[in-house]
């Protein structure tokens, strides 16, 4: 298995004083989930938003490390992080849809990289709806507003919107904490097609979440790597204590 | 005795209610008051001529076509630098701006800005635009002079508009690859518009019915012709009420009501295309 990203002690900081992530080295595997796992305040989101550079958005006070996306550094100054974040795309908590129609959802991200011809988006909108699952029920009113999706409908055209850009990796944090199990379904069954193409990283809204999509866990805590390891061994026979106590429900 | 406490509780409420009620009647009243007032003294006034004529016999007849086209040209002026310059404000301070010296320093002067009696804001112009840059008595001066008492209003309401935009917008724009500016351009800008609107609305309104702020720097006495160019001076409607209220002796009543009702038109009628914008983009939005 090759892996496509390699974080090498990886430290950050705020500037508000919390420290976020603490010497954290792991490698990422192609086309596999790996899922970044523990209670909150564990530096999960923090990773994940330095895989794509949008923690230049936050007030940082010191950061260390190198993350190599197929052997470049993307925390590199030089990194062009327009580009990184056309390859590397993120599915956010709150399905957040821009206000306009589910079609200009799909292709804005498009447009900016300077796509124009109509032939293309149309067929990365089909494409990318039907990989999310979600085609069917919105193929016939693609010009509505997007805002008036149900939540679990909005988040998979959140994840259409970022499958449209082709990108190498998917960053999804807690995809659907706000979803009804139906939906969930949906979304992890999605999940399951697109690792096929894609790199994927999730951070889960459960345990039983990680368990069921992880073929690769790493466990968090306060900022720190515990335990990483193949999805299947580290949920029924963890190596560490603290992970032990975590799946089993003792903390957290 | 603890039936007559409950019954004295719901008297005293019920009267406080009916004197809260009073109030909010009492500070509508000065406005209906005034408009009705305006209204059926200067509403004989009104006339095809009186709208498009000149004012003649010494102001004492005719219209008032040089003063409200004055006014338009003033308020046109002030939209002109004002309301790029206040938006650019705007989304320096609420999209750029970190939270440093330098930020704090700019809204301070924004606040005082919004502060500062208007006839200070003639003086400054007379002094700076009219001699200082030799734009003499002009409508270029008032328009400048008029926009930088503008501005507070329209930088604070745009930035109040632009903040209102969920941060969620931002944030996923920029994951797809957007850099900040394109995210204001198609997305922010849109949704703020509206707001942003109603502040340019509000401001220009306050800019069109001011007579301080002209008095040295562009409004003419009286003039026998419409303006040609950015450098001549005008007429306005609220400074020629004040000359035909207070300079002209004899002064027919109702030619003095009658630019006060034109006056006031103007003005309320940018006020309602203000709160039909607001309106309508809140029935519309989608956050």
């Amino acid at each position: 298995m090759v892996d496509k990203i390699i974080i090498e002690n990886l430290s950050l900081q705020y500037s508000d004083g919390t420290e976020s992530l603490r010497n954290v080295s792991m490698g990422i595997p192609q086309n596999a989930v790996t899922v970044l796992f523990g209670p909150a305040g564990g530096g999960k989101s923090t990773l994940l938003r330095c895989l794509n550079r949008l923690n230049d958005l936050t007030e940082i006070k010191a950061s260390s490390g190198r993350i190599l996306i197929d052997g470049e550094n993307i925390l590199d100054p030089k990194t062009d992080v327009i580009a990184l974040r056309r390859r590397v795309g993120m599915v956010f908590a709150r399905p957040v849809t821009l206000p306009m129609s589910i079609r200009e959802n799909i292709i804005y991200g498009l447009e900016l990289a300077g796509e124009k011809r109509k032939s293309k988006l149309d067929e990365a909108v089909e494409r990318s709806l039907k990989l999310s699952a979600i085609w069917d029920e919105v193929k016939d009113r693609l010009d509505e507003s997007a805002i008036e999706l149900s939540g679990g409908q909005q988040q998979r055209v959140c994840l259409a919107r970022v499958i449209a850009l082709q990108p190498q990796v998917i960053l999804l944090d807690e995809p659907t904490s706000g979803l009804d199990p139906i939906s969930t379904g949906k979304v992890e069954a999605a999940l399951f097609e697109l690792k096929k193409e894609y790199t994927i990283i999730l951070v889960p809204h459960s345990v039983q979440q990680a368990a069921r999509t992880a073929d690769h866990a790493a466990f968090f805590l306060t900022g720190e790597l515990i335990e990483y390891g193949d999805g299947k061994s580290l949920f029924t026979n963890p190596k560490q204590k603290k992970t032990e106590d975590y799946v089993m429900g003792r903390f957290g | 005795m603890m039936k007559l406490f409950d019954q004295n509780r719901h008297i005293v409420q019920r009267l406080g209610f009916i004197a809260i009620t009073l109030m909010a009647l009492v500070t509508v009243l000065p406005i209906i008051g005034t408009v009705a007032f305006i209204l059926v003294k200067g509403g004989s006034a009104i006339s095809l001529e009186f709208l498009s004529g000149f004012p003649h016999d010494g102001m004492r007849a005719g219209g008032i076509l040089p003063a409200i086209i004055g006014t338009l040209y003033l308020t046109l002026g002030t939209a002109l630098f004002s309301v790029p310059l206040g938006i650019a404000a705007a989304i320096y301070l609420s999209e750029y701006a970190r939270d440093n010296q330098l930020t704090r320093l700019i809204r301070l002067a924004i606040i005082n800005l919004a502060g500062i009696p208007s006839v200070v804001y003639g003086l400054f112009g007379l002094g700076l635009f009219v001699l200082f840059l030799k734009f003499g008595t002009s409508i270029l001066a008032a328009s400048l002079t008029l926009s930088i008492m503008t501005l507070p209003v329209i930088i604070s309401t745009s930035e109040e508009a632009l903040r209102a935009v969920p941060q969620a917008f931002r944030t996923v724009s920029i994951s797809l690859g957007a850099t900040r500016w394109q995210t204001i351009s198609r997305i922010i800008l849109k949704e703020a518009l509206p707001g942003i609107l109603t502040g340019i609305i509000l401001g220009l309104e306050r800019a069109a019915g001011e007579t301080a702020p002209i008095l040295f720097t562009g409004a003419a006495f009286f003039l026998p012709q419409l303006p040609h160019s950015p450098f001549d001076a005008t007429m306005a409607l609220p400074y020629h009420l004040f000359v035909i209220s207070t300079q002209v002796p004899e002064m027919p009543i109702q030619i003095q009501y009658g630019t006060a009702l034109v006056l006031l038109v103007f003005v309320l009628t940018m006020n309602v295309i203000a709160t039909v914008i607001r309106s309508r983009a809140r029935a519309k939005r989608q956050w």
